[in-house]
């Protein structure tokens, strides 16, 4: 019985800690976004977030995020592919290198970008020739954003791909299915909940990018300022109803995310238990 | 007339490295057309491997394959014309039974109408008319294994490779599974080389016997040729229930090799009570009853003779003997290890041998 009450009581405590450190970390701000974007009245809120710079930072960011998830998906497909499906040397370098964006700061990602492909670069004089813009225009930050989310999606499948082998894959394979009917009839629906999951994550990530797409974009308003970044235009020239009204569109896509997530993790689960 | 022994399958010489593991070493055999080969051994002995090889789902370091006179090796795993079925069956979780067996028919671009007549007909041969749509995780282990049979009959495959087939089932089932196999594959015709490390299940069903041992083959044979004329020390050991005896303390065989190590079964020895007659009184010991197990359909003794234990078996009709009993022992023959490991001689009780001339 004394056991028991103890456990009682640092239940409660540790569920009073996790509360009021959820509450003053994650719930104030929150409302504190809300209420500042509100507090000159529902008109400003619109009027901020219709601001033509506003919309094009919007496009801008969807563009972005649709092209990463995208360029991601099939990166990912492919590395999760090649990792559990073959045997070869320098597999264990392959796979940690993918894990690379996950350690590094974006700063220093967009850094290397910057220096790859700007004037310093030897291949500046090349891409200049042929008119290509890459650094302070669209294509540098979508590089960078594919860069910051490159392990999202391959992170999710490989464990997913390890667990359920490759012996109905086999199994397609002896009654002579090719590799693309195997990949779409047999392995994919395996990993269907995983591979959407992890979108779902990429998405995240690269809808809140801010640090490498900062060194690269070159915050040309209206034209490489994803939200992030005017956000933080807008805050640092004292328009806090419009920082605050553009966050809390941030924040609601981030909950549809949250929600999304939630889904298919649950999904996910009732796949594998099969 | 068609020649019914034509060989079908033909391994040469196939060797397979894993690291520096060798899980096939000049593995050679034969199968004979619509035959039913049980490749039998130890767990690790590479049975897996000679039938994943021979599947084209790993490829050998060296040997030749031949199927029906051609050689495999540049022929792709799906264009073999080979059925596999999977140890834990490897079913399409994600596919309905009809689609599970109708899967390999339309990537062979079967018509419609053909793939719904031929699932019917092989549903209809395993047993499972009324499960089409269920999922794999909806059918029991026995049923689970019926899909995957039907699975690998659908698109006519010249040869059914079977990978432990029986091993995920429980022994009651399995038995009659077993049965149910040997009839199928009767009824079908199909050239046909099963996995196995159940010696029984081995000999039961199978034509011929193949027993591997550290990715070698040690023995090929019929059952019964194989089960008698154990040729090398290791099939002596694997097969039955053999026991080490010191056999220079037998009366029976004085005459042999003393630095021979010996092997006898429970099949060669028998027992008897005091009050039973006694055929050859010369070579008979004497040895006193320690145990008495009830083994369903025979009773198990266990008897102390020379301070050796020796197991033998009774028939359930004779008049029972009971622990602690002083019998009289006979050992018809026992199995001979040669001092150099490698040789395996049959001797038999001297009585017998003077008896036979
Ligand atoms: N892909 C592989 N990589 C490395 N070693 C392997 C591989 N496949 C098999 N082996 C090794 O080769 C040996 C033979 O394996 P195999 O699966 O053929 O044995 P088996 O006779 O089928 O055993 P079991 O009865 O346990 O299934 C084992 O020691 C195994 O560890
Ligand atoms: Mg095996």
């Amino acid at each position: 019985m004394q056991v028991r009450n103890d456990k009682g009581i640092i239940k409660w405590i540790l569920i009073g800690i996790s509360a009021l450190f959820l509450i003053t970390m994650l719930v104030l701000p929150l409302l504190y976004v809300i209420i500042t974007a509100l507090r000159d009245g529902f008109a400003a809120y619109q009027n901020a977030v219709t601001d033509s710079y506003a919309l094009k930072s919007i496009g801008l960011t969807v563009k972005v995020t649709v092209i990463t998830v995208i360029v991601n998906s099939v990166f990912g497909l492919f590395a999760a592919w090649l990792i559990t499906r073959f045997q070869f040397r320098g597999k264990k370098i392959i796979s940690t290198i993918m894990d690379l964006p996950l350690s590094i700061s974006p700063v220093i990602a967009g850094l290397v970008f910057l220096l790859t492909f700007g004037r310093q670069s030897i291949i500046y004089p090349f891409l200049e020739a042929h008119d290509i813009q890459i650094i302070f225009a669209q294509p540098g930050i979508i590089l960078a954003t594919v860069f910051v989310t490159l392990p999202f999606i391959s992170r999710e499948l490989i464990p997913v791909l390890t667990v359920i082998g490759n012996e109905e894959e086999e199994a397609a394979a002896l009654m002579g299915a090719n590799g693309f009917q195997i990949f779409t009839q047999i392995t994919f629906p395996h990993i269907r909940w995983a591979f959407l999951y992890g979108v779902v994550l990429c998405s995240a990530r690269a809808m809140g990018e801010f640090g490498a797409v900062s060194v690269l974009s070159g915050h040309l308003r209206g034209l490489t300022n994803t939200m992030p970044l005017h956000i933080e235009l807008l805050y640092q020239g004292f328009d806090f109803t419009g920082a605050f009204a553009m966050s809390s569109i941030l924040i609601v896509m981030a909950v549809i995310i949250l929600i999304l997530r939630n889904l298919l993790e649950y999904r996910g689960k009732k796949e594998l238990e099969t | 007339m068609p020649d019914h022994t034509q060989t079908y399958v033909e391994l040469k010489h196939i060797s397979k490295t894993f690291k520096n593991f060798k899980a096939a070493d000049d593995i050679s055999f034969s199968v004979e057309k619509g035959k039913l080969i049980g490749l039998l051994g130890p767990s690790g002995s590479g049975k897996t491997t000679i039938l994943r090889i021979l599947a084209g789902l790993e490829t050998a370091d060296s040997g030749e394959i031949y199927i029906d006179g051609k050689p495999v090796s540049q022929i792709p795993a799906g264009k073999r014309g080979i059925g596999f079925v999977f140890q834990n069956y490897a079913l399409f979780r994600h596919k309905t039974v009809f689609d599970n067996i109708a899967f390999g028919l339309k990537i062979n671009h079967w018509k419609k109408g053909d793939i719904q007549y031929r699932v019917d007909e092989l549903m209809e041969l395993v047993g499972l008319t009324g499960l089409e749509e269920r999922y794999p995780k909806q059918l029991s282990g026995g049923q689970r294994q019926r899909v995957a049979f039907a699975r690998a009959l659908a698109v006519q495959p010249q040869l059914l490779l079977l990978d432990e087939p029986f091993a995920a089932i429980d022994a009651k089932v399995r038995k009659e599974l077993r049965e149910w196999l040997r009839e199928l594959i009767n009824q079908v015709g199909i050239t046909s080389i099963f996995v196995t490390h159940d010696q029984d299940e081995a000999v039961e069903v199978a034509d011929k016997i193949i027993i591997t041992n550290h990715g070698r083959i040690e023995q090929t044979g019929s059952p019964v040729e194989v089960y008698n004329n154990p040729r090398t020390p290791f099939v002596v050991q694997f097969l039955g229930n053999p026991i080490s005896i010191d056999h220079t303390r037998f009366k029976g065989f004085r005459d042999t090799t003393a630095d021979a190590s010996a092997v006898i079964r429970p099949e060669y020895i028998t027992v008897r009570k005091k009050n039973e007659p006694c055929p050859h009184p010369a070579t008979t010991e004497e040895g006193i009853v320690e145990r008495v197990a009830f083994r369903g359909n025979v009773m198990e003794l266990t008897v102390r003779v020379h301070g050796q234990h020796l197991t033998a078996y009774r028939q359930l009709g004779q008049e029972l003997i009971h622990e602690g009993e002083n019998v009289n022992v006979f050992l018809q023959r026992i199995y001979l290890i040669g001092a150099d490991g490698e040789s395996v001689t049959i001797a038999v009780d001297e009585s017998l041998r003077r008896e036979n001339g």
